[in-house]
Formats: C-alpha cells, sequence, structure tokens
C-alpha cells in the first residue's frame, strides 16, 4: 500500500504543478489590478502540490524504515540489519531516493512561496508560480518516466542488498540533505528571477523578496560543503580536503554563483541598481545546481565507475537543463533589454566594492567551470588531459587575491559615493597587516608563495571584517550587519586554516616495528601495538599509537585498517586528535615483511580553522536572514496596523451620519 | 545604449555546452590510457624469472629474431585468467610470449600456470612495477607487439578477446 | 549529490579486493626520503602527478598499489639525482600530458591559459565601464 499510495501522491503532484504551471501564466493576461480569474488556482496547487511531495518522500522513508523488501529502491539499496539511522538514510543514499528528495524540497519551498509571499504583484507572482511549476513537472517526469522510486518487485526480495559500507556514516545524514536544499533553494531564486524578468519587475522590492531565498539556499550550500568536506577528509585517509574533483566543483559552483547573486541582490535591494545582472546571476546559480546534478549523474566525468554511469538518465537531465535553462538564458537575452538600467553610482562606493567582488566571483567560476569541463572538450577529440590542483590553485588566486582585499575595506564603504580619504587610516591598517604577515613568515622560512600570500591575506581579512563594527555601539547595530561581519570573518578564518595547512604541514611516513617511536612536528608517535578487531560488517587491524607533545601525557589514538565484506572494500579508518591549535592525523597500513608495520602520521596546524570558518561563514548567513525577516516582520506588522487605522476611520466615516452638504 | 549583443553570450555559451555534452554522452567512454611509447625502442631492463619453471626477461630477449609479443599480467588479476585461452590460441599459431607478472610471487605464478596454461617462453618478475611504468602500461592485463628490433609497434589494454587474437596476429605480420 | 559521494568515495579509496596484490609496497611507495630537502621535492612532484588508476587524484593521496610504485620511483629517481622536471618528463614521455596536473601550454592545452588571459581583460573592461566613469545623480534616471 505504501508504494501505491507514493506514487499515487507523486502523479497528483504531478497534476498539479501541470494546473499551477497554467494557472501561474493566465496571471500574465490578467492586468494589474483585475486579476484573471483563471489565475486564483496557482497558490493552492503549489501547497496542496508541495503536501503531495513531501507526503511521497515520507512514504519513502516510511518503507526504508520498516525495509519494505517488496520494493525494488529498498530490496536493491537496505538491509533488515541495519541501524535505523543508516536506515532512513539510505533513502537518499541511491538515484531514485535522492530525486525524490529533491523534489519533495523543490516542492515545498514552492509550496511556501505560494503561502507566505504576499508582497510581490499578482501578475509577478503568477508568472514566479508558473515558472517553480515548470520546473517541478520537469523532475516529476523525471522520476515516473525513468526514475520510479516505488517501483515493485514482481517477489518481495527475501533481504536487502545493503547499503555501501563507507555511506554508513553520519556524513550521509547531513552533507546530501543540505546540500540538495541548497540547490533547490536556488531553483525557487530562478523562479522569482524569471518571473520578475517576463513582467518587467525588476526593482528593489523584488529583491527583497529573493533575498531570504538566496540567503538560505547559500547557508545551506556553504554548511553542505563544509560538512562534506570534512568528510573526505577524515575518509580519504590522506589528509587532503580538497581536490578539485568534479564532484566537489559541482557543489563549489553553485555556491559561487548564490555568492555573487546574494550580494548582487542586496546592491538591488538597498540601492536599485544592478538590475540586469542579478537576473543574470539568478539564472546562473540554479544552471549550476543543476549542472552539477548533469555532471554528476550523466558520468560523461566521472564514469571510471560503472554505478555513476547511466547515460539515458544524464539525457534526462541534459534535456531539462537544455529546456529550463536554455529557455531562461533564451528569455533573458530576448527581455533583458527592456529592464531599464539601475542607479548609477561611483567606483569608490558600496555597490563598486561589491560590483568588483561579483565580478570576481564570476570570474572564479568561470575559471572553475572551464577546468571542470575542460576535460570534456578534449575528450571529443580524443586527447586526455589532467586538470587539477595545479592549475585551480593559482588560475583562481588570480581573481581571488583582489577579491579578498576589496573585501576586507569594501564594507566600509557608504553607498552611491565615498571619498577614499575618508577610510585611509583603515586601508593603511589592513595593508600594514598584510605586509607585515609575509615578510615576517618569509623571513622564518622557506614557505610555498601561495600559503603563505594566503596567511597574509587572511590576517588582514580578519582584521578588515571586523573593522565595521568599529566605532559603533554594539547594541544599536543591526543582525544582518552582524551576519556580515560574521560571515567575512568566517571567511578570514577559513583561508587561515587553508594557508596554515599548506605551508607548514608536517609529514612522517615510516615502517615502525611495536615500540617504535617516531616524531612528527612537536608530537613523539609511538606505536604500541597492532591487534586485530571485528564490527559488524568488517574485520580490521586496529593500532594503538600513543602520542606524546613536547613529552606531555600520551594520549591514545586508534587508527584503523577495515576490510568490509559485502561488498568486498579496504578503507582506512584515520584518527584524529584535536588540538585548538591543529590536528594529528594517524593512518595504520600494511605490515612490511619484516613485521614492521608503515603508519603515516601527519600534524596540521590550524586545519580545523577550515571548517569552522565555513560554520562561522554560514552562521553569519543565519544571522543576515533573521536579521532581514525581522525588519520584513516590523515593516509588515506596522504596514498592517497602519491599514486598520485606516479601515477603523473608513469604518467610522461610513458609519458617521452623511453630512448634509 | 547598452549593447544588445551581449546578452546572447549566455545562451551562446551554454548552446556550445549542450552540443558538447549531447555529442560527449553519445560517445563510449573508454577508460584507457594509451601508452605513448608506441614507436619507441623498448626500454633496457633485466627482470628476474617469476617463477622456477621458466627463465626471467630482459631486453635483450626480445630483440632479434621475428616480432614477439610481451604481455604484461599478474596472477590476482581476474581478467587474466578471461584471456589465458587466447594466449594459448596464439601461442599455437607460433608466436612468442613473452610474459611479465606485475606484484606476484612465485607459487602464485606457478599455480595460476599449472591451472590456466602456460603460453610463455619466459617471465620476468616485476614486483614493484618498473618494467610496466617504463614502457608506459597502466594495468594489467595489457599486451604489446615488439618487433624484432626491439620497437614498440602495438599496444593491446585489457584481456584479449577471441576477435582480438586475429588483430594481434595482424599486428605481428605488420611488424615483421 | 548522494551518487557523487559513493562515486568520489568508491574512486578514491575502495580497491576492489579480489583484484589486489599481495605483495608488499615498494620501498619508497610509504616511506620519506631521509633527506628533507630531497623529500619535499619528490612530495611536490606526487602531489602534480595523477594516479592511472583512480578517478581525479593524485599519486601522494592514493592507496592503489600503481600509486605506491609510481611513488617508489619517484623517490628513488630524486635519490638518484634526477630533477623533478626530469622525471616528469620521463612520466610525460610514457603516458602524455595525462600523467601531469601540472598545466603546460602546448598544442591541447592552450585555451586552458588563454580563456584566465581573456578573463582578466574582459573583467577589465567590464569593471572599467562600470566603475571607471563618475556619474552624477543627474544621469541616474534611467
Amino acid at each position: 500500500m505504501i508504494a501505491e499510495l507514493g506514487l499515487a501522491a507523486l502523479w497528483l503532484a504531478a497534476a498539479l504543478a501541470v494546473l499551477q504551471m497554467v494557472s501561474g501564466a493566465f496571471a500574465l493576461k490578467g492586468a494589474e489590478g483585475a486579476p484573471n480569474s483563471l489565475a486564483i488556482f496557482a497558490r493552492p496547487a503549489a501547497v496542496v502540490q508541495a503536501l503531495l511531495a513531501v507526503l511521497a518522500f515520507f512514504l519513502l522513508l516510511w518503507a526504508f524504515a520498516i525495509t519494505d523488501l517488496s520494493i525494488k529502491l529498498v530490496a536493491t539499496n537496505s538491509h533488515s540489519m541495519k541501524p535505523m539511522l543508516y536506515k532512513l538514510t539510505g533513502t537518499w543514499g541511491n538515484h531514485e531516493g535522492s530525486m525524490l528528495l529533491w523534489v519533495g524540497v523543490l516542492a515545498l519551498s514552492g509550496g511556501l512561496l505560494a503561502a507566505f509571499e504576499r508582497r510581490l504583484p499578482e501578475r509577478t507572482m503568477g508568472a514566479t508560480l508558473a515558472v517553480q511549476g515548470f520546473v517541478g513537472l520537469g523532475f516529476y517526469a523525471f522520476l515516473l518516466l525513468s526514475s520510479n522510486p516505488f517501483e515493485r518487485l514482481p517477489v518481495p526480495a527475501i533481504e536487502g542488498v545493503g547499503l555501501n559500507p563507507l555511506l554508513q556514516d553520519i556524513g550521509l545524514a547531513i552533507h546530501p540533505p543540505t546540500l540538495y536544499a541548497g540547490y533547490v533553494g536556488l531553483s525557487v531564486a530562478f523562479s522569482l528571477a524569471m518571473g520578475a524578468l517576463l513582467t518587467n519587475q525588476v526593482n528593489p522590492s523584488f529583491a527583497r523578496v529573493l533575498r531570504p531565498w538566496v540567503l538560505g539556499a547559500w547557508v545551506l550550500l556553504t554548511f553542505g560543503i563544509t560538512a562534506g568536506s570534512y568528510w573526505a577528509y577524515y575518509e580519504l585517509g590522506w589528509g587532503g580536503w580538497w581536490f578539485w574533483d568534479p564532484v566537489e566543483n559541482a557543489s563549489f559552483m553553485p555556491w559561487l554563483a548564490a555568492t555573487a547573486l546574494m550580494h548582487s541582490v542586496s546592491v538591488l535591494a538597498a540601492r536599485d541598481a544592478l538590475r540586469t545582472w542579478t537576473i543574470m546571476l539568478g539564472v546562473l546559480a540554479f544552471s549550476m545546481s543543476m549542472l552539477g546534478t548533469f555532471l554528476v549523474r550523466s558520468g560523461v566525468l566521472t564514469s571510471v565507475h560503472a554505478f555513476a554511469v547511466d547515460p539515458e538518465r544524464g539525457s534526462f537531465i541534459l534535456a531539462l537543463l537544455g529546456l529550463y535553462i536554455g529557455g531562461a538564458f533564451t528569455i533573458f537575452a530576448l527581455r533583458a533589454g527592456a529592464v531599464a538600467e539601475g542607479k548609477r553610482f561611483s567606483a569608490t562606493s558600496r555597490e563598486g566594492a561589491l560590483v568588483f567582488n561579483n565580478v570576481m566571483l564570476s570570474a572564479i567560476l568561470a575559471i572553475v567551470l572551464l577546468g571542470t569541463l575542460y576535460p570534456l572538450l578534449t575528450e571529443a577529440f580524443d586527447v586526455r588531459v589532467s586538470v587539477g590542483p595545479p592549475y585551480f590553485n593559482p588560475a583562481s588566486a588570480i581573481f581571488a587575491v583582489p577579491m579578498f582585499l576589496v573585501m576586507a575595506v569594501g564594507p566600509l564603504l557608504r553607498w552611491k559615493e565615498d571619498k577614499p580619504a575618508r577610510i585611509q587610516f583603515e586601508v593603511a591598517l589592513v595593508a600594514a597587516v598584510l605586509i607585515a604577515v609575509i615578510s615576517l613568515v618569509t623571513i622564518l622560512g622557506d614557505y610555498p608563495f601561495l600559503p603563505v600570500l594566503g596567511l597574509g591575506l587572511a590576517l588582514a581579512l580578519g582584521v578588515g571584517a571586523l573593522l565595521p563594527l568599529r566605532g559603533r555601539k554594539l547594541s544599536r547595530v543591526p543582525v544582518a550587519t552582524y551576519g556580515m561581519v560574521l560571515a567575512h570573518f568566517g571567511v578570514a578564518v577559513s583561508l587561515f586554516g587553508m594557508a596554515c595547512e599548506g605551508a607548514f604541514t608536517q609529514e612522517r611516513l615510516a615502517a615502525i616495528a611495536p615500540g617504535g617511536t617516531e616524531q612528527v612536528g612537536d608530537f613523539a608517535v609511538k606505536l604500541e601495538s597492532v591487534t586485530p578487531v571485528a564490527g559488524p560488517n568488517w574485520t580490521a587491524i586496529e593500532a594503538r599509537i600513543a602520542v606524546s607533545r613536547d613529552g606531555g601525557e600520551p594520549v591514545i589514538l586508534s587508527p584503523q585498517a577495515r576490510n568490509f565484506w559485502s561488498p568486498a572494500q579496504a578503507t582506512s579508518e584515520s584518527a584524529l586528535l584535536t588540538r585548538w591549535d591543529g590536528q594529528l592525523y594517524a593512518v595504520i597500513g600494511n605490515q612490511a615483511e619484516d613485521g614492521r608495520w608503515q603508519i603515516r602520521v601527519w600534524w596540521k596546524p590550524f586545519v580545523t580553522f577550515i571548517w569552522y570558518g565555513g560554520l562561522l561563514i554560514a552562521l553569519g548567513g543565519v544571522l543576515a536572514i533573521v536579521g532581514r525577516v525581522r525588519v520584513d516582520v516590523k515593516r509588515r506588522k506596522a504596514a498592517d496596523m497602519g491599514d486598520e487605522r485606516r479601515a477603523d476611520i473608513e469604518a467610522l466615516d461610513a458609519a458617521a451620519p452623511v453630512p448634509a452638504e | 545604449m547598452r549593447n544588445r549583443i551581449w546578452l546572447w553570450v549566455p545562451l551562446a555559451v551554454f548552446a556550445f555546452f549542450l552540443g558538447l555534452a549531447g555529442y560527449m554522452l553519445t560517445q563510449e567512454k573508454d577508460q584507457f590510457v594509451e601508452s605513448t611509447m608506441i614507436g619507441e625502442p623498448l626500454p633496457d631492463f633485466a627482470l628476474q624469472p617469476a617463477f622456477a619453471g621458466l627463465p626471467g626477461a630482459a631486453k635483450g630477449d626480445l630483440v632479434g629474431g621475428g616480432p614477439r609479443l610481451l604481455n604484461i599480467w599478474a596472477s590476482w588479476c581476474l581478467p587474466c585468467i578471461a584471456e589465458a585461452p587466447q594466449l594459448e590460441a596464439l601461442k599455437e599459431q607460433g608466436v612468442e610470449i613473452v610474459g611479465i607478472a606485475i606484484r606476484d610471487r612465485p607459487e602464485d605464478v606457478a599455480n595460476f600456470l599449472a591451472r590456466h596454461g602456460n603460453p610463455y617462453t619466459r617471465i620476468g618478475s616485476d614486483a614493484i612495477s618498473e618494467v610496466q611504468l617504463a614502457i608506459g602500461s597502466s594495468g594489467v592485463p595489457e599486451t604489446f607487439v615488439i618487433d624484432a628490433q626491439g620497437m614498440i609497434r602495438y599496444q593491446h589494454i585489457g584481456d584479449i578477446r577471441e576477435d582480438d587474437v586475429a588483430v594481434l596476429l595482424a599486428e605481428l605480420e605488420k611488424a615483421q | 549529490m548522494n551518487r557523487a559521494i559513493i562515486a568520489f568515495l568508491l574512486a578514491l579509496l575502495a580497491i576492489p579486493l579480489a583484484a589486489q596484490d599481495t605483495m608488499p609496497p615498494a620501498p619508497y611507495a610509504y616511506n620519506q626520503l631521509d633527506d628533507p630537502a630531497l623529500e619535499a621535492q619528490a612530495s611536490e612532484l606526487m602531489l602534480t602527478l595523477r594516479c592511472l588508476k583512480c578517478q581525479s587524484q593524485s599519486i601522494a593521496d592514493s592507496d592503489a598499489p600503481m600509486a605506491g610504485d609510481m611513488r617508489h620511483q619517484v623517490r628513488s629517481r630524486i635519490l638518484a639525482g634526477e630533477s623533478p622536471e626530469e622525471i616528469r618528463s620521463w612520466l610525460v614521455a610514457r603516458y602524455g600530458d595525462y600523467v601531469s596536473y601540472n598545466p603546460t601550454i602546448s598544442a591541447t592545452t592552450w585555451p586552458l591559459f588563454a580563456i584566465p588571459v581573456l578573463m582578466i581583460v574582459l573583467v577589465a573592461g567590464v569593471l572599467l565601464r562600470r566603475l571607471g566613469k563618475r556619474r552624477d545623480a543627474a544621469e541616474d534616471a534611467a
């Protein structure tokens, strides 16, 4: 029953998406103030559709929870003896389930938009809902026609195949759903941008409607990427936290676009400038989300492994991509010329700084996109090339360095026009920090160029990020400003972590016998013993490593080398020792012929700051949302009270005897 | 006035990507890294015997006489089992096959040959993939055609299927 | 993104046991050179060489046996006095540009460099156009 109910809910939701699309489109025909009578169905359709899609997702979740083995998806991806947490997270640990999650979040955000957003003109809202319905429809079609999650087996399976052991990690519970929600949040930004473009309503009030969605999506993307990076770091066993792998880039590109969009939306909301540019970014951000989905699922780039390759799904997503993004760019080309140019501003102004950073972010995005897709291009000519960190790091630094510099002082500038002389003290301070740090580090040792530059920029930016609070009464600073300060400071923290990891990491790879000691950084690492251990679906050898810093009290670390048997896979379980100033990362390897064990140990100073920074950035985003929404709610309340008073007065007037005139 | 041509740029870039991605989806994706040593002389090497039954292999053993096959394999490699009958067939056609066993132990090599047949005249043991790297091979099994002058003439990546036998024979013919 | 994660994790660290040898790794696969200066050279080089059996991973981050053997080649050649660039070209002669992450300008990679340069020009152009001209409020009317 569960499966049939879920499937029925999905079909119904798809039908409602059609209704939402058609009804929303009728809104465009009506004149403002005299809404088309057919346009009234769009909002209810979106709300009910949201309920149905969410219901379908929960039904699948339920099927996974009770391990209903008559459903093909459950049988091929779950197992009755798995812990409940992994049963639940296994729901989206596969293609169909994750697409259902995607559709569920898409419908839910459409429903929220329809239910609560009252500020937009009806025509714009209708167009937005029509676009949202259109996007939803494509994904319903994808699910129902080619990836039905509720497909039944002719005969129920006796036992499930189980979930890939590597995915049985808390990381799967956090990383994919947040990234997804972020991707999908950008779909709302996309629909709103198209709605505003179609009805020529690109103005500050539109920007204020758009802003929470962009901020929300951006927070989720930031958090999702941060979590994913840490997950890869501790899972992969070599201490790497970012590889510029196509899959990682697929999540980074929407983030870059969303970051640019978030800033340009602010300019549009505050100053009514950057109209066309904001619309362009709205389309771009969502197209990057879809592009990522395409790259990852079609297997055009990551197809060494058979499980990722499915050209049929790939062509379906490519068709959707062509339809939505191609359509959006066409409409953009046709209509953007009609959008009046926004307000002008001078180069030394808040807008000027934001434009600069927007352009730099877009350039970085272009570099990442180029580097990611370039192998695809050469393969069309049967030439294989490798594009990796040695390309991405310097190429993106060309644009990131000026961006960080402007970012350190930009928030100090006033809107519209400012005199550079007014902030000369702050500029001098930031420059002094930058130069001092770089020269100090260069004198102290011979380190690679980019990390040293990064270190200087991080500290300068850290100082610069806090400067907007200087000389202000802290209790009177708006919450959203705190959000910005925190997010910018988070960037500095993260950059500091990356630079330290790049410049000061110490590595020790060695074969040692039990009882032997190796030195890495300030740490004496002693291999005490190696013993076999067993888990529910793996066996492992576990090392006991006593680590003591500068002769201090030893701490025991227990890295493992695991062998899973279903499916047969070997993994390294790293052991981490976290200190305030860094992390010790230990991995146990093979046993050499002579009985010694291979161990690898890294001391990574301040590496944790990379992810602390990521969390600060996300938290800053949350504060910004809270601040904006509070202001909006206050404003709406004030407006409502005004309306009420006016209504009261009118009522009084009506009740009063008609003056004899 | 703004130049409206610019507004079409995103669409043009996107259309280009769409075309490329669509084209690549239809293409068979091959994962093989081809050696760029084809047409180059075999590098110098001398390997110990992989097990007691056959002599080891050195560059000198592949120079002079006629063209030969150099088969990179290992006892732990499953596709190597699949290609054993084809190697046997090639041997019956009078082809001399020199083997290089990658990261292998003598007892495992002997077991493998006892079970799946022995088409080789010599097998060198390459415990650290030294020769494999030197000739630009990136996996097991791979088979190279070496002509009488010790030049690498052809590379076959992956296990040899039945219809590859004729291809290899033709390549050997070309290398005469 | 979960497919992504599966692909990503499996590509990077899973080695099917069925197709793995039991031989110990080459001497310098997991052991550093004694001279820290030489080791630094080697590790810098290893980070820019592609593991041919993995998906987008350098040989410095991989447990694949072949990556280990490549690390051994790099370290032992450095120890024998070869320069990192000699080793890189030795490998490129065998596997083509694919083996090296270090970008070099060639007939197949020039757009990777041309496009960023073009972008710098474009970025400068856009910034000059948007920010270069000063306009007063009177011109604001769009």
